[in-house]
């Protein structure tokens, strides 16, 4: 199978920082906040390796950094230390976090495809659902009306938003269908890695199942990776395949998701899984 | 201060420093340069970035053009141009665009083509084609220097979709040299390919938000189209589909402006660049697309 990611010591203090931040934060101490300089060690030390049509699910409380890590890793952040390689379809490798902004925007625009919680980060709400999923396109310099017109309403098509709609505004949409459109517009430019954050919660449980049917299509389809945070362990259990615990900003266990789910090791997990049954 | 007023209105300071930034502007061409606009006697807004890229680069030599909408008479174009001429001693003005050796422009560049050894100094409004989709200048800037314009390719999408047109009538988003998209100023379509391997020097002033900018001579600028939408410009046919024509010179190849005739009511189309409609009412030898209707 072929790499898509090698993500090695990623790391997000937020704050001064200080050589302590990451010996007196952790689970270990029961904080994130580094106790001398006050400065919020939102991820330390994440590293992991994602393979192509692999889900990878990052699960934790709120807080517990799983978030961020994604953040950095779509350049909505920059982390404070930590390399990411990325393989694209012809193994080139690309090193995240040395280039500069208009390649990292050029190549998440190309390769990566990002869907929110909230519709309102990944939607614009001011213009049209069809006009969102153009946007995503002429990111990556399509420029025929004729082209956009017809990639748009085949994405909907494929999400299952009627087409009919194409030219309304999202806030018309049930939030559902907004998710759905979210999702059309992340697969736009048919990214080699899609990042869902908490893509499913506050929706209602058919449409929850309706989505995680489609995001499951997807990967079969189209062999896209995939990481999904999400603090909802039915997610994880249906999608990932393999699993990252996170707490404080750190990598407490991973592992094959069955093994976490039914053997947890560290005491975290197993409170976690315990209570979720 | 001296007693006597310095040449051009502006001190030699302040006029370097607008040269300094012009040539930036040129050097980079459809970067906008940021430059520190000068008090003007006249309220930011009257053409003030212009009117300091005229004084700065003014001559004693220099023959002067001042026009407004393609007016050389109206009052923003009168008091500018007495202005210039009262702050410039031996400078020469003119209404011919031909004689001219900088023209100062309100929404209009002139209908005939200028020549390698003219400038063209366009007052701006509103320099920067982004602000109708990023509210915030810091990300502005950042979306110019990683040519991130698919924001307003949006809007024109938009535009098709509700009205199968792109409907921008005047500042027409246009990127140059391949690179920077500018805000032409409150040019009409019908200017904006004249902006494409001008023979002149163009350049852009914008008083208030300070900002001074270029396309300079044999460069290209092309209008913000999709590939399979071609830019049109305004194509004045009346309801038979035939070109109006100029009442007054009877020109079929100008930009038009539309009045009401006040004593009959009815709707007059006349030439919008006045020294176009002048020459061509005085020659005897009409050039191609003219007809004496």
């Amino acid at each position: 199978m072929h790499k898509v990611l090698n993500v090695s010591s990623l790391s997000k203090v937020y704050g001064p920082g200080c050589s302590d931040c990451f010996t007196l934060t952790g689970p270990q101490h029961d904080t994130n906040i580094c106790p001398r300089c006050k400065s919020v060690v939102a991820a330390h030390n994440v590293s992991f390796d994602l393979y192509q049509g692999e889900i990878l699910g990052i699960m934790g409380e709120s807080g517990s950094g799983k978030s961020t890590a994604v953040k950095c890793l779509y350049f909505d952040e920059p982390p404070s230390s930590g390399r990411a390689m990325f393989f694209d379809a012809t193994g080139k490798q690309h090193d995240l976090f040395s280039m500069n902004a208009a390649r990292q925007r050029w190549l998440a625009n190309h390769h990566f495809g990002m869907v929110y919680q909230n519709p309102h980060l990944g939607l614009n709400f001011g213009i049209t659902a069809g006009g969102n999923i153009a946007e995503r396109l002429l990111m990556s310099e399509v420029d025929s009306y004729t082209e956009i017109r017809s990639r748009a309403k085949e994405l909907l098509t494929r999400t299952e938003v009627l087409t009919e709609r194409m030219d309304e505004l999202p806030k018309n949409f049930s939030g559902g269908m907004q998710q759905r459109v979210q999702i059309a517009k992340a697969l736009a430019t048919q990214p080699n890695l899609l990042f869902l954050d908490e893509v499913t919660t506050g929706l209602d449980l058919s449409v929850q199942a309706a989505i995680l049917d489609l995001i499951l299509e997807i990967q079969q389809e189209m062999t896209t990776a995939m990481i999904v945070v999400t603090h909802d362990l039915g997610v994880i259990r249906l999608l990932a395949g393999r699993t990252l615990v996170m707490k404080y900003g750190r990598v407490i266990e991973s592992g094959l998701t069955d093994q976490i789910l039914e053997d947890p090791q560290h005491a975290y997990t197993q409170r976690l899984v315990a209570s979720a049954l | 201060m001296s007693s006597v007023q310095s040449f051009g209105y502006l001190d030699e300071y302040a006029k370097k420093e607008v040269r300094r930034s012009a040539l930036k502007a040129v050097a980079i061409p459809g970067y906008q340069v940021p430059y520190s606009s000068r008090e003007m006697p006249m309220g930011r807004g009257f053409g003030t970035g212009g009117l300091q890229l005229t004084l700065s680069l003014i001559g004693s030599q220099e023959t002067l053009k001042v026009i407004d909408q393609g007016s050389d008479d109206s009052v923003n174009a009168v008091n500018l141009r007495s202005f210039i001429e009262m702050t410039c001693p031996g400078i020469d003005t003119t209404t011919k665009t031909a004689e001219a050796s900088l023209i100062q422009s309100r929404h209009r560049i002139p209908e005939q083509p200028l020549r390698e050894d003219q400038i063209i100094v366009l007052q701006v409004p509103y320099p920067d084609p982004l602000v109708l989709v990023e509210p915030s200048e810091d990300k502005r800037k950042q979306m110019h220097g990683e040519m991130d314009y698919s924001r307003l390719l949006v809007k024109l999408y938009e535009d098709m979709v509700r009205f199968d047109e792109i409907t921008i009538s005047h500042r027409y988003p246009t990127r140059i040299n391949g690179q920077y998209v500018l805000d032409p100023s409150p040019i009409p379509r019908w200017d904006v390919p004249k902006m494409n391997h001008s023979n002149a020097l163009i350049l852009f002033g914008a008083g208030r938000e300070k900002k001074i900018y270029a396309v300079p001579p044999y460069t290209d600028a092309e209008p913000l189209v999709f590939s399979d939408v071609p830019f049109r410009v305004e194509d004045f046919s009346d309801a038979s589909g035939g070109r109006r024509a100029c009442r007054i010179c009877g020109c079929r190849s100008s930009f038009l402006d539309e009045y009401s005739d006040s004593r009959t009511g009815e709707t007059v189309y006349q030439c919008s660049d006045a020294d176009w409609c002048e020459e061509l009412s005085q020659s005897t030898e009409k050039p191609a697309g003219v007809s004496n209707a």
